[in-house]
């Protein structure tokens, strides 16, 4: 059985692709044979996140146009040996994505044996992101401690309530997870900030966890290296604790908490 | 937070702003998504029974579904055609 994971948000921005790259490396570094896709055509990117925009020779298009095969268009990962990447096309129409061709794509791979395939929704509720979640089975919506980012998750929750097949053929819809990304505990420790709590009560949809505003985050993508592999920083245990949990294990949140630092740190500074 | 503002009451914070803006917006947002679904069918059904008595035009009768504190207020506009 195949697990398809839409990684959505409504808002462009939040840091889908960031999500999507880290989450699917997680759970090849876990042993699971994991495809992700890119579905934000024209505009794609999860390649230069993956670090293998160099090695892109077809895409998801050719193979939903019979130009080349699955076997083909599939990138293999430098740092993990059964992941797999799918780019978008970069040149060719938005309609391009048919429902019949995503269909196709995702059953060959199931075929291929994949545990995981995960879509990375591009922003907006356009053809190309309902595409990404036509055939979810889990949806992390990734959320930024934000108005305007709350507001559209809200909205995409409930296109993923509407038009999934799930949704459509009255099977068990599909499992929500809220991911909070860029969260400074400072900043919502002082008021200035909503904090992950009250973007659950809003949203009313299961916290999966909170990634840490960061640094690590543009250093990675700098170097095209899924920011879950930046050892020892908060935004890789983060997304390491949101794997775990995704799997059924018990995490702790943590970078969460806000930590008045003491006199000395004031004096001498430091982070 | 400072003793400051302790002292001289404290202003909101921009946080629960947003919050109280989002809870409004979204509750909202949800019922004008979950209204449609049905609305279109009791207006066509609404037409078709106001239509047996008289004549009327289809774009006369108006329904909408608004919330109201508590309540659902569902509202049913209906246009008599003139000379009646």
């Amino acid at each position: 059985m195949t697990t398809i994971i839409t990684v959505t948000s409504g808002k462009g921005g939040v840091g889908k692709t960031t999500t999507s790259a880290s989450i699917a490396s997680g759970l090849a570094l876990r042993g699971f044979k994991t495809a992700v896709i890119d579905f934000d055509v024209g505009l794609r990117n999860l390649d230069l996140i993956m670090g293998c925009e160099r090695r892109v020779v077809y895409d998801f298009v050719n193979v939903i146009q019979g130009d080349a095969n699955l076997h083909q268009a599939l990138i293999k990962d430098k740092h993990c040996d059964n992941l797999f990447v799918l780019p978008a096309s970069q040149t060719r129409d938005k309609d391009a994505l048919t429902e019949e061709g995503v269909e196709k794509v995702l059953k060959e791979l199931e075929h291929q044996g994949f545990d995981y395939v995960i879509c990375d929704s591009p922003a907006g509720i356009e053809h190309g992101a309902v595409m990404a979640l036509t055939f979810a089975d889990q949806a992390i919506v990734v959320t930024n401690p934000e108005v305007s980012s709350v507001r559209d998750s809200d909205r995409i929750l409930g296109i993923i309530q509407s038009k999934s097949r799930r949704a459509i053929e009255g099977r068990e819809p599909v499992k929500e997870h809220l991911l909070v990304t860029r969260y400074s505990p400072k900043r919502a420790h002082e008021g200035e900030m909503l904090t992950y709590t009250d973007i659950q009560e809003l949203l009313r949809i299961p916290l999966l966890g909170v990634i840490p505003e960061s640094e690590a985050v543009l250093q990675a993508s700098n170097q095209g290296i899924p920011a879950i592999h930046q050892k020892d920083t908060p935004v890789a245990d983060a997304y390491q604790d949101a794997i775990g949990r995704f799997l059924g294990e018990q995490h702790p949140l943590r970078f969460v908490e806000y930590e008045k630092p003491g006199l000395i740190k004031r004096l001498f500074g430091g982070k | 937070m400072s003793w400051l503002s302790l002292i001289f009451g404290e202003k909101k914070s921009t946080a629960s702003v947003a919050k109280e803006r989002l809870q409004l917006i979204i509750a909202h947002e949800r019922t004008c998504a979950s209204g449609p679904e049905f609305l279109p069918e009791l207006q066509k059904d609404l037409v078709a029974v106001i239509s047996k008595y008289f004549p009327v035009n289809p774009d006369d009768i108006k329904v909408g579904l608004e919330k109201q504190g508590n309540y659902e207020v569902l509202e049913v506009n209906i246009v008599l055609p003139e000379g009646r």
